[in-house]
């Protein structure tokens, strides 16, 4: 071996060595923070579809009135009241890696629902917001799928009426800024909270567990203006972006539909007209 | 030629010899990251750091790293700044990571840093490579941040996120907002008037045809 070889086989080694101990190190002593960053983000956008979020006050003191709960996707009774029976801790459950394995994913049905996902997780995590007196305000459901670039991820915020839509955001994305990526500008997010409803008053009187309706919910073509036919079940088209838009009526439709969030919709109402049959009218009209 | 100072160094590149401007290098990410003010922000720190540190790290081994691996070297030493940044940002400044995504990760392939490195800290001392690294970074700070101001006001009425001119921005008042300028094309445009700009004032730069 020459010896210009030998130096650079030492120098390569000794290299090496050093950054690799540099970036491990980083990795390790960094990952905790890193860990709490992004609880931290998802907490805050589930504050901001709910229309809760606060710049000045902490996440964790805001966070206090929003309660995580197991939901079963299409289950009878889809409320899991205690997740370790299913094996399950909330703090460490992540639906994502679920919808990744065999045994914790099931097919999305009917195929081609939710389009270019075959498979979607048995369980997840959503949101149960509670006003002063303890009743239920509004509830958080996870909900993504493809748009034309990327998977949306993202939050969908509804009434305890299950049928009133609050909010929706994305808070990750792959779409073409200025077009798919106006998703997230707030003047469209703004459309969603304005007395949207998922599904059509006709298809709620008739419907029962093994008989869920449809969502007549979707993002439009163009412009909806309030003498709209059905305009209350629309949402402004994105400009520019028929394909991001067809995707998240998709997505929106199958996760409120009766493959996923449809029954636990069903639950919030039935418990609703269980609880307070009269003044659940009144409050709807003044809603209105 | 007399000996540069260290102010020379440091404030050349920003003007006078800008990487962007001057040298065209570093146009992917100038694009990618220029939509708001606040991320054009993050990466030039982000570039800063990684230029000098690089450019230090760099010439401080120059006498041993052997000709024949000097490049595999620099992208080693470059890449290990680049995650470091990375994961930095990740764990404090979450919000901002996110809008880079893949960004960081691609200041390794920009050709600012490789560059001033191969041709600038290869044949002088950490401590002036340094300042030649921070140097080089700012130039291309100047550059993204003064896009940036543009993309973000046109596009979207706002400049770090704050609505210019009332709570709805100046849209309020009937102007409408320029879709393109959040395209990547913008970009081109506005960096090509930005080096029109600056030739017109240092003649030297204009290309000899």
């Amino acid at each position: 071996m020459k010896p210009e070889d030998k130096q650079t086989l030492i120098v390569a080694t000794c290299l090496c060595l050093v950054c690799s101990v540099l970036v491990s190190t980083a990795a390790v002593v960094l990952r905790p923070a890193q860990q709490i960053q992004k609880r931290q983000d998802i907490q805050k956008n589930i504050l901001n579809v709910a229309g809760l979020y606060d710049e000045s006050r902490s996440i964790a003191s805001q966070f206090k009135v929003v309660e995580p709960v197991l939901i079963e996707l299409a289950g009878k009774r889809p409320r899991i009241d205690d997740p370790s029976e299913e094996g399950i801790d909330l703090k460490t459950y992540d639906p994502k890696k679920a919808a990744k394995k065999e045994h914790d994913s099931v097919a999305v049905t009917p195929a081609g629902a939710l389009p270019q996902i075959a498979r979607r997780e048995i369980y997840t995590i959503a949101y149960e917001v509670r006003k002063e007196d303890e009743s239920l305000d509004q509830v958080i459901l996870p909900i993504y799928g493809k748009g034309l670039w990327s998977t949306l991820y993202g939050f969908i915020a509804v009434d305890a009426d299950g049928q009133t839509i609050r909010g929706i955001t994305f808070y990750q994305h792959g779409e073409t800024p200025g077009l798919g990526g106006e998703v997230d500008n707030p003047g469209w997010k703004k459309v969603w909270s304005q007395n949207k409803k998922i599904f059509a008053a006709a298809d709620l009187e008739n419907a029962t567990l093994d008989n869920l309706p449809i969502p007549s919910i979707q993002v439009a073509k163009g412009q909806v203006f309030p003498e709209t036919a059905q305009a209350e079940h629309k949402v402004n088209g994105l400009s520019g972006a028929t394909i991001t838009s067809n995707g998240v009526t998709s997505l929106v439709r199958y996760w409120l539909g009766p493959d996923a969030f449809g029954t636990y919709l069903h639950q919030l109402r039935t418990e609703r007209a269980a609880t307070t049959p009269t003044s659940s009218a009144a409050e709807g009209e003044n809603n209105g | 030629m007399a000996e540069p100072t260290t102010k020379d160094v440091l404030l050349d590149p920003v003007i006078k010899s800008n990487p962007i401007a001057l040298q065209i290098l570093g146009i992917c990410s100038a694009l990618a990251v220029t939509t708001k003010l606040e991320t054009a922000l993050a990466m030039s720190v982000a570039v800063i750091l990684v230029t000098g540190l690089s450019g230090a790290a760099v010439s401080s081994i120059r006498h041993y790293i052997p000709n024949s691996i000097r490049i595999i070297v620099q992208m080693t030493i470059i890449a290990t700044l680049v995650i470091l940044v990375d994961e930095f940002l990740k764990a404090y400044f979450f919000g901002v990571s996110k809008q880079m995504s893949v960004f960081v990760g691609l200041i390794i392939t920009n050709c600012i840093v490789m560059g001033r490195a191969e041709a600038y800290a290869m044949k002088n001392g950490p401590a002036m490579s340094f300042f030649d690294g921070v140097g080089n970074g700012l130039g291309y700070s100047f550059i993204l941040i003064v896009v940036a101001s543009f993309r973000e006001f046109f596009g979207k009425g706002e400049l770090l996120g704050h609505p210019v001119m009332g709570p709805d921005g100046y849209f309020a008042s009937g102007y409408q907002s320029n879709g393109l300028m959040l395209l990547p094309p913008s970009a081109f445009f506005l960096i090509g008037l930005i080096i029109w700009a600056i030739r017109c004032f240092d003649k030297e730069q204009v290309n000899a045809s």
